[in-house]
């Protein structure tokens, strides 16, 4: 309990996590559809406005403890830890980037009071897959807009009480000259246009839609796109994931141990009992993997918190490279850890009905290289690179 | 020097709008420089200049704008004991 009477956002997390998250997963996975109980639950114990400061009415829970909870449910459901982060990317981009508007203080307030959950809209038909340009674009009229959006993916839209949509600024504006617009679901309608029948992350429902909005002009940002999506939102994304992803990876290596052990007990006392085998020495190459990736997680979360109110530091080239490399290395990692599980409890692990099962957890895992997809990354950072001097010192 | 900028810019920025519509001060980012773009446009202003960026300097800020390219050149020639205006 903290000094307002309230359990650790950890302990609530673990709460949720083990109660309601890990009781639904299976059906959230098998149905492909969002997991309620969990946000209900997630609503119920104020979670989603946890980040949000104390004087709007949220708790000013830490970056890193948004992290931390981000882990724990993704020990128990990837489809409500990849919610709840990207949910989190946008609350982490209003409170660093909207601080000069009144509307989008007042809105934090009221995100806090009543646990709102947000999606995000920057993907659309005709940009490549290059969310830092748009085609729609704000249509203003004396204080109010109109904005239809053709979006290929909003993560949750159905179920989300507001959008933080993307748009060109103005009909006349530049493909590249961006806006975002916190949207409530009173002024939009969806149509959806795509389904979600994915390998695995099926409860995150990121679906297509046609997204329609009257809504008033000061619910646009003041800040220009290009900027908040360079400052925040790069290195809070890779973050948040990494961390949900490290969530993952531990829950493979809990079913690896304990098929271990299980193995163990049953050779205690008999001859050469005590050797180690196969699968043992697996375990061992894991957990040393994982303490890798940890630790990597805690340096790029002890790095963001640094930089995070330092404009410079955010848009560095050695903190884009960072960033750009945990998302590379914690994704590859966290699926070189399944897969090994895999082979260390074998058909019980490929099984889908033991308590070893590791299917869900290898399917989800899989969305990691795709979502922004690695081989774009490492082409993005190729290019940095050709800029990058590079840190030799250890400690410096 | 501000003309060259503007013809490296032309060259590697791969702006969405003509360089010579935009005012010194303007927004880069917004007129369509990527992250990408911005390093072809590092490399080819060392390039022009004979200069080399220092880290300090590998920031979104320091190519924001024209007027902000210019800066950070000239304050990087002055560095190097050489006049700005002969760049």
């Amino acid at each position: 309990m903290n000094d307002i009477g309230v359990s650790s956002l950890h302990a609530r997390a673990r709460a949720i996590g083990v109660g309601v998250a890990a009781a639904h997963a299976d059906a959230v996975d098998r149905e492909g559809r969002f997991p309620f109980e969990t946000f209900e639950a997630l609503k119920a114990e104020r979670l989603l406005g946890a980040m949000i400061p104390l004087a709007q009415g949220g708790e000013g829970a830490s970056f890193a403890d948004i992290c931390d909870v981000c882990c724990v449910l993704g020990q128990h459901c990837a489809s409500s830890a990849m919610i709840y982060a990207m949910h989190q990317i946008q609350v982490i981009c209003l409170i660093d980037c909207a601080s000069s508007s009144a509307w989008h203080q007042a809105f934090l307030a009221r995100a806090a009071r009543d646990q709102l959950l947000l999606a995000s809209s920057t993907s659309e038909a005709g940009i490549g897959g290059d969310f830092r340009n748009s085609v729609c674009a704000i249509e203003a009229s004396g204080t109010q807009f109109h904005l239809r959006k053709e979006a290929i993916v909003i993560s949750y839209g159905t179920q989300a009480d507001c959008i933080l949509v993307t748009a060109r600024r103005n009909p006349d504006a530049p493909s590249s000259d961006q806006v975002i617009a916190v949207i409530e679901r009173a002024q939009y309608s969806l149509k959806r246009t795509t389904g979600w029948d994915t390998l695995g992350m099926r409860g995150v429902c990121s679906e297509g839609h046609i997204v329609e909005v009257t809504a008033a002009c000061e619910q646009i940002a003041p800040e220009p796109f290009a900027e908040i999506a360079a400052q925040s939102m790069l290195g809070a994304s890779h973050l948040v994931w990494a961390s949900m992803w490290f969530g993952i990876a531990s829950s493979a290596i809990a079913k690896a141990q304990s098929f271990v052990k299980a193995e163990a007990r049953k050779r205690a006392g008999a001859p050469g009992g005590n050797a180690a085998t196969p699968a043992g020495i697996r375990l061992a190459h894991i957990v040393s993997k994982s303490q890798m990736l940890k630790a990597r997680i805690m340096e790029g979360i002890r790095h963001f918190e640094a930089v995070r109110r330092d404009a410079d530091g955010l848009t560095s080239l050695s903190f884009t490279i960072a960033m750009n490399n945990l998302k590379i290395s914690a994704s590859e990692t966290m699926l070189e850890i399944i897969t090994e599980a895999m082979m260390i409890c074998g058909i019980y692990g490929y099984k889908n009905d033991t308590p070893h099962s590791l299917g869900r957890l290898l399917r989800d895992a899989l969305s990691a290289p795709i979502m922004i997809n690695n081989d774009r990354i490492l082409g993005n950072t190729s290019n940095l690179l050709t800029m990058y001097r590079q840190d030799a010192t250890l400690t410096g | 020097m501000n003309a060259k900028i503007r013809a490296l810019i032309s060259e590697f920025g791969r702006l969405s709008v003509d360089v010579a519509t935009l005012k010194n001060e303007a927004d880069l980012y917004t007129a369509g420089l990527t992250s990408f773009a911005s390093v072809q446009l590092m490399l080819g202003i060392e390039d022009a200049f004979d200069i080399e960026f220092p880290e300090r300097m590998l920031n979104r800020r320091s190519f924001a704008s024209i007027a902000a390219i210019e800066q950070a050149v000239s304050e990087l020639l002055a560095e190097a004991g050489r006049d700005a205006e002969a760049a």
